[in-house]
Parts: structure tokens; sequence; C-alpha cells
């Protein structure tokens, strides 16, 4: 047991080195340079130079990344280029913004695919699940942004309920900060709810088939008792690992929502570090989303343990 | 107002997922401190900075929040694109014009409360020109030869040869003066002598600044007692941002295509002014077929300025017939001289020995203005007979690598914010490969004199051999689009120099 999670923690690091050099070598290639660019259309070549050195652009690129990673080592991720500060300091004050507008969209979905999944086996076939099989598909086709969009026009700009972007900060308080991120976690919750409804419809469908739920029935628990105590427990395997998935694909893809927000987080970060050529925060967020899937892995499959009684056994 | 109004939607989603018995708690203590008269203002930005000192990287947008308002120069630019004394409080130009003799200021002190003198001054230019220097102006501070400080309240520059521009260069936001003890950190933290003191930059969202107490002009009295800058990159989310109040004021909005739609709404003034952004397709002026000064001229008289300022930026702009703005002194109209006729365009051509025309990539970057120019322009070339491929190239990184560095390029365009800046046709490398000993020797007899009716008038010829030459197409200034809320006063029209000063900004009652 002992030795297959070394093995694994193993191949997760070296998973990690191989993904840090390729995005350091890629963002080599790419043309730019973030000396250039900080110092605008009228500087001298001397004055580039001068800001090269400064910032360590002159040293070959095997140093610069060996030096970066011995600092990733020591817990030290480097300075930004562009602002000039600490990368973990960016990195974590951005994390603050993104984290709660990730997990907000996830508990949103969840609250709604559920139901809506479970009513929409249930009624198989029928009305409900014709108008829930609609919601889902028009959910997944229309782009988190655009949604974004029409939430703002309506409820900021015509009925002037909430505001049109931006972040306060959570020191302007919890209610401010949970109403700033509300409506781009409603953004980004619609598409994957209309995927999730999918996922639980089709699995509960499965399980409802099976004996124990028609035994269950038999003994007497109405329909709602026999599916919820029953049948959803069952069919929550597949829909855990597609919460999995869409996670990390919500932090990742929160960069589009973010920029329509106005919201200071990770995405936008990470759009603004590749537009500057901010090499070494770009290095850095791309070496925490690797960590963060990785995690999230692991704790799907924590999560299997807890659900699953079948995999508990096999374990001990 | 903003939370007032939320409170009625917050009773409608009563029984939601998150507390709302808290959040009302909050929300009446926000909306009671709010009954007070309006002292702050929240400013929106479309570029956030990269830094906040001036005095050691380019973008516009690290001046657009510090210049004169944390920082200050020893002069200082006006509305009115003018210099006027700042810091230094006089000064002396000798009758050669080699040395400035500058009386300063006496009792100005930074806001970490370090005493402004003649070695602050000479620090800050000393800091600005050294060999290590990552001043983005550093080429304007190469005239000076020694900085001498016979006492604290006097400075004096003596240079290698005249400098006529040199008052209004140490005006400019990258000649700030800063002091030794925080120069380092003002990156970060930044400290100066100026109406506001910095208090706090949450990266991605917003800058705070906060009221000098201590101000030493005493002959301004600021009104604000706080100021944030807010960052919002994407056009409709400016436009939502404006509408439901949640930024103040919006000095360089970002899609004139937008404006129209704030026209209805008496709770928004907008102030079209200028800029100093001169949008030019720049040329590879060594590359066939623009090394031929015919084809230049026939592409620019292929071209419409008033179709393109409509087409690129609804109608709002002012066409120029050379890279010099209206704001700029010793400013003349040239859009005359190649005025748009296809004919004698496609005439042109031919007797340059292209009666076919001829194909060229335009590298486009990605901006609104830059593509939608390109489109235009595109379809004006083809009209007499020359291809125009259009590769859009990402800005700034390619762009700076392709065009600016390498001139790697057949045309560009591109927006130039720096004011005054004609003199880049004068340098030697830079993007455009323009050669011209005639036009060189007169920028460098404006910086032999000091007298501004001769510089007005030698800016006149340059501009002049300019419009002749067509090294670029010169296209048109871009607009200050101006939104803001009805009553806040004092900002701005126009921008001589990038900048959003808030010294004089107040509420209306």
């Amino acid at each position: 047991m002992i030795s297959i999670l070394i093995r694994r923690i193993l191949s997760l690091i070296v998973t990690l080195l191989i993904v840090s050099l390729l995005i350091f070598v890629i963002m080599d290639l790419l043309p730019g340079d973030p000396a250039a660019i900080m110092l605008g259309t009228s500087a001298s070549p001397e004055t580039l130079a001068a800001l090269r050195s400064q910032l360590g652009l002159d040293q070959p690129l095997p140093v610069r990344y060996l030096a970066w990673l011995a600092g990733v080592f020591r817990g030290d991720l480097g300075q930004s280029y562009t602002y000039g500060v600490p990368v973990a300091g960016l990195i974590a004050e951005r994390l603050a913004v993104t984290l709660p507008l990730a997990l907000m969209a996830i508990v949103l979905s969840v609250l709604i695919a559920i139901p809506l999944g479970v009513q929409a086996a249930r009624k198989h076939n029928g009305v409900f699940d014709f108008v829930a099989g609609f919601f889902s598909y028009v959910s997944i086709a229309v782009p988190a942004f655009w949604v974004g969009l029409l939430l703002i026009i309506a409820f900021s700009s015509m009925l002037g309920w909430m505001p049109a972007g931006g972040f306060p900060g959570w020191n302007a308080g919890l209610f401010a900060g949970l109403q700033a991120l509300l409506m781009p976690a409603v953004a980004l919750a619609l598409p994957q709810a209309g995927v999730l409804t999918r996922v639980a419809r089709t699995a509960l469908l499965e399980v409802m088939n099976e004996d124990f739920v028609r035994t269950a029935r038999a003994k007497g628990l109405s329909d709602g008792v026999a599916i919820w105590r029953h049948a959803v427990p069952n069919a929550a395997l597949p829909v855990v690992t597609m919460l999995g998935l869409q996670f990390t694909f919500l932090i990742a893809g929160a960069v589009l929502v973010e920029n329509v927000f106005n919201l200071p987080g990770l995405g936008r970060l990470a759009y603004q570090a590749l537009s500057q050529r901010d090499i070494i925060v770009m290095q850095d967020v791309v070496l925490f989303f690797s960590g963060l899937v990785i995690v999230m892995n692991f704790l799907v499959d924590l999560a299997y343990l807890a659900i699953d009684p079948r995999l508990r056994a096999n374990a001990q | 107002m903003g939370r007032m109004r939320f409170w009625g939607s917050a009773t409608m989603l009563k029984g939601a997922t998150f507390g709302l018995a808290m959040a009302a708690g909050v929300l009446l203590a926000q909306s009671g401190a709010e009954a007070a008269p309006k002292t702050a203002v929240t400013v929106g930005m479309a570029v956030e900075p990269s830094g906040l000192d001036p005095t050691i990287a380019a973008p516009v947008a690290i001046g657009q929040v510090t210049w004169q308002n944390i920082f200050e120069g020893l002069t200082t630019i006006d509305r009115a694109g003018k210099v006027q004394p700042q810091l230094a409080e006089s000064w002396q130009i000798s009758p050669d014009g080699k040395t400035y003799t500058f009386k300063l200021r006496q009792g100005v002190k930074f806001h970490n409360g370090v005493a402004f003198d003649s070695s602050v001054a000479k620090f800050s230019i000393d800091r600005a020109r050294g060999a290590d220097s990552v001043n983005p102006q550093k080429r304007y501070f190469a005239s000076i030869d020694t900085i001498e400080t016979p006492d604290a309240a006097t400075l004096v520059l003596k240079l290698k040869q005249p400098a006529g521009s040199l008052l209004y260069w140490l005006g400019w936001p990258s000649s700030v003066i800063v002091e030794p003890k925080s120069a380092a950190d003002n990156k970060t933290t930044p400290v100066g002598t100026g109406p506001f003191k910095f208090v706090a930059w949450a990266k991605g969202s917003k800058v705070d600044l906060a009221k000098n107490a201590d101000y030493w002009n005493k002959s301004v009295s600021v009104k604000l007692d706080t100021a944030a800058f807010r960052f919002i990159g994407d056009p409709q989310a400016q436009a939502a941002a404006l509408k439901a109040g949640d930024v103040d004021a919006f000095p360089e909005f970002g899609a004139p295509e937008l404006i129209k739609s704030f026209e209805g709404d008496k709770k928004l003034a907008t102030v079209i002014g200028n800029t100093e952004l001169k949008v030019v397709a720049g040329m590879n002026n060594t590359r066939k077929p623009f090394s031929d000064r015919r084809v230049r001229q026939a592409l620019m008289m292929a071209v419409d300025r008033a179709t393109v300022v409509e087409g690129a930026w609804s109608g709002y702009g002012t066409p120029i017939g050379s890279h010099y703005t209206p704001n700029d002194r010793g400013y003349k109209d040239l859009t005359g001289v190649y005025p748009f006729d296809a004919a004698k365009a496609k005439a042109l051509l031919t007797e340059a020995g292209y009666p076919n025309g001829f194909t060229f990539t335009m590298k486009a970057p990605q901006m609104a203005y830059a593509q939608r120019s390109s489109q235009i322009l595109q379809a004006m070339f083809a009209e007499i007979g020359v291809t125009m491929k259009i590769e859009t190239t990402e800005f700034p990184a390619k762009w700076v690598a392709d065009v600016l560095k390498a001139a790697d390029y057949d045309m560009t365009i591109v927006a130039h914010a720096e004011p005054m800046d004609i003199d880049i046709y004068a340098r030697d490398p830079y993007y455009f490969n323009y050669k011209n000993p005639a036009f060189n020797d007169i920028l460098a007899k404006v910086e032999a004199t000091s007298d501004a009716a001769e510089q007005e008038k030698l800016y006149g010829e340059a501009q002049t051999i300019l419009a002749h030459d067509v090294p670029s197409l010169f296209l048109f200034v871009m607009p200050k689009l101006g939104v803001w809320d009805a009553k806040v006063k004092g900002l701005w029209e126009n921008e001589p120099i990038p900048s959003n000063v808030l010294t004089d900004v107040s509420w209306a009652e």
C-alpha cells in the first residue's frame, strides 16, 4: 500500500517537472521580451540591456530554469517581472477570488442538477424529462461568458440590483464578497449544471431498473424514499467523477467569466501574465493548476471510498 | 444607491442558499455610512499599470494613476499642454542655452516625511540618466553633462548641447522627483510629494489613494478625501460599471460604438476631448516598394481619412496629415497635402512602375482600432489595385519583437501615445527605417533654441516634410471619450499628456 503511494507521488513529481520544463521552453520560444514590453516604444537598446540584466533575462535558459526550480523547492516562487512582488502572494490573492467562485459554482450546479436529474429520471420520457433535457442542452450550448453578459444587462444595468462586476475584497464584508461572486458563479454553474443533469439522469435510470430498487419498493417504501435512499447513492459514482473533472475545469475555465465580470482571479492573472510575457508568473500558475488537478483526482478517489462500501472493503 | 436597491431583490431571494440575516446587518451598516457629502471618487481605467513607478517602465497606465496625484516633477504640464513650474519655483537659462539654474521650492515634504531639496532633485535625475537606469525616456536626459547643487534650494544643470525641450521633458511622468530612501520600492508602494498618498493596491482590481493633508501647495484646495482607480478591461463591463454607478468616471472610455448608449442617461456626462494618440500606419521605408516615395504618396491618396475614422472609431477622432496633433504647439493641418483621390493615386502608382499594383502584408495588432482600420485600408487599397493581406500580430509582445525591434514588416498600424514624439522619425534605429538628413537637421535646430516661437516654426517645417514624404500613413488622432457622473467636476477634458489629474476634482451639490 505504502509503496504504491510512494510510487504514485514520485510519478506525480516527474509529471510536474516535465510540465514545468515544457512551459518554460514554450514561453521562451514565444516571440516577445518582457523587458521590451515594459520599456515601450521609446527605450534605447542600452536601457533595454540594463533592464534585462536586472531581471536576469540575460542568463541562458537552463540557468534561469534551474534557478526557478531551486526556488520552488525552497518554497520561493520567484518575483513577478511586471508587478515586482513575490508570485506566491499574487497567487494567494487571486485564489481568494477564484476558489470561492469555483466552489459556489459547483454548489449551485449540484443544487440545480441533482434534483433536476433525479426528477427527470423518475418522470422518464414525460414532460418534465423533456423540459429538463431542453434546459440542459441549452445551458451546455450557451457559453458562460455570454450568460454573464446577459446577467449584467438584466440585473445590473436594467434593474440595478447587483454590482456590474469587480470585487470589493473580502475585507469589505462576507456579504459584499458573495454578492460580487453570485452572478459570475451562476454564469459558470449553468453549463456545468446542464452536463451534470444529463449524467445524473442517465446514472439514475440505470440504477432504477436494478433488482434492489424494486425490492425496496416491494417492502413498502414510497417511490421517493426508495429513490433517494437506495437509488441515488448508487448512482453517485459517475456524478462524483464528473464533479471532479468539472472542478478543475471551472478553475481554469473561469478566465472568460472573470474577464466579463472584471474579477481579479487566477484566470485573469494567467491571461495578463501571458500577454506581458511574465514568464515566472505563467510558470507558477501552470504549476499550481497542474498540482490542483492532481489533488482533485486524489480527492475524487477518496470520495469513491466514502460512497462505495465495496471499495472500502477492498482497500482494507 | 446600488446597495440600497439591492435590498429589494435580497428580500425576494429569501431562502436562497447563503446567510441573509448576517448580510442584512452588513448592508444596513454600509448604507448608513453613505449619508455625508461625497468626497470620494472612483475612476475607471481600461488597463492596470504594471508597477506604480513611472520612472522605470513605459506603460502609460502608470502615469495615469500616479502622475500629479502621487508624484510631481520639477516642472509640470497643464491642461493646455503648457509647461508650468512645480517643485522648481522658477529657472534661468544661460544665453548659450547650456546652463539651467532652478530655484527649488522650500518646505516640500515627501509622503514619508523626507524633505525635498537640491540633493533629492540631483538624486532623481542621476537615477534616470545613470548607467544602469531603466528609465523609458532615458534619452531625454542624455544632454545633461553635470549637475551642481550650490545650496539646498538651487539646482544647476550643465548641458553638453542646448536642449530646447528640456523643461517640457522634465514635466513628464518619467521625470518625476523621487527620494533615495523610498525610490527602490516605488514600484509597489510609491512615495511622492503630490496631493494624494498611496494607500493600497489590490492587484488585478484597484489602487486606493488618500488626500495628503500636508500638501505643500496651499493655493489649491483638494476636495477629495479618497480616490480609487479601478481597472476594467472589457468595454461592455466598463459601460455596465458606469451605468450601475460602480465607477464615477471613465476618462478614457474604451468603445466609441457604445458612447451613444449613454446619451439618454441624464446621470452621466459625455465629454469628447483630444488625446496625443496618433494612429499611423507605419511603413518599412527601406523595403520595396515602400522605399519609393511615390508609392507611399499613392497609398496616402488612396485613403479617405474621414471614412477610416467613421469605420474604426465611430466617427470620433480628428484626421491628421502628419505625426502631430491639434493639441501640440505649432500644429499645422496638413490633411490637404495628399487628400483622398483614388484616380491620382492610381496614376502615381503607374508612374512608380506598379500599374497592376502589388501585394504586401499588414501586421495589425489585435486592438479594435487597429483591426478595423486595417480592414478599411484593405478595401481602399483594393480600389487602386493594391492587395493587402492582414496578419494579426499580438500586441505588445509579438509586435514589439517583430516590428519595433526587428523591423521585419511591410506595413503596420499602431497608436503612438507619447506626446510630441515627431522626433521618432529622426531616430536610428527605429522601425520606420526613415532616413532624411534634412528632417533630422530641423529637429536638431528645435533643441538648439529655447525661443518658443522659433521652435513652433521649426515644428511646422518638420510636420510639412513628413506630410510630403509620407514615411507613415497619417490617419487620425484618437478622441478622449470621457464619460462621467454629471456631478463630477474638474476632470481634464483633453489629454495633452496621458494622465488622470485628480487635484481639482470635486462633487457638485
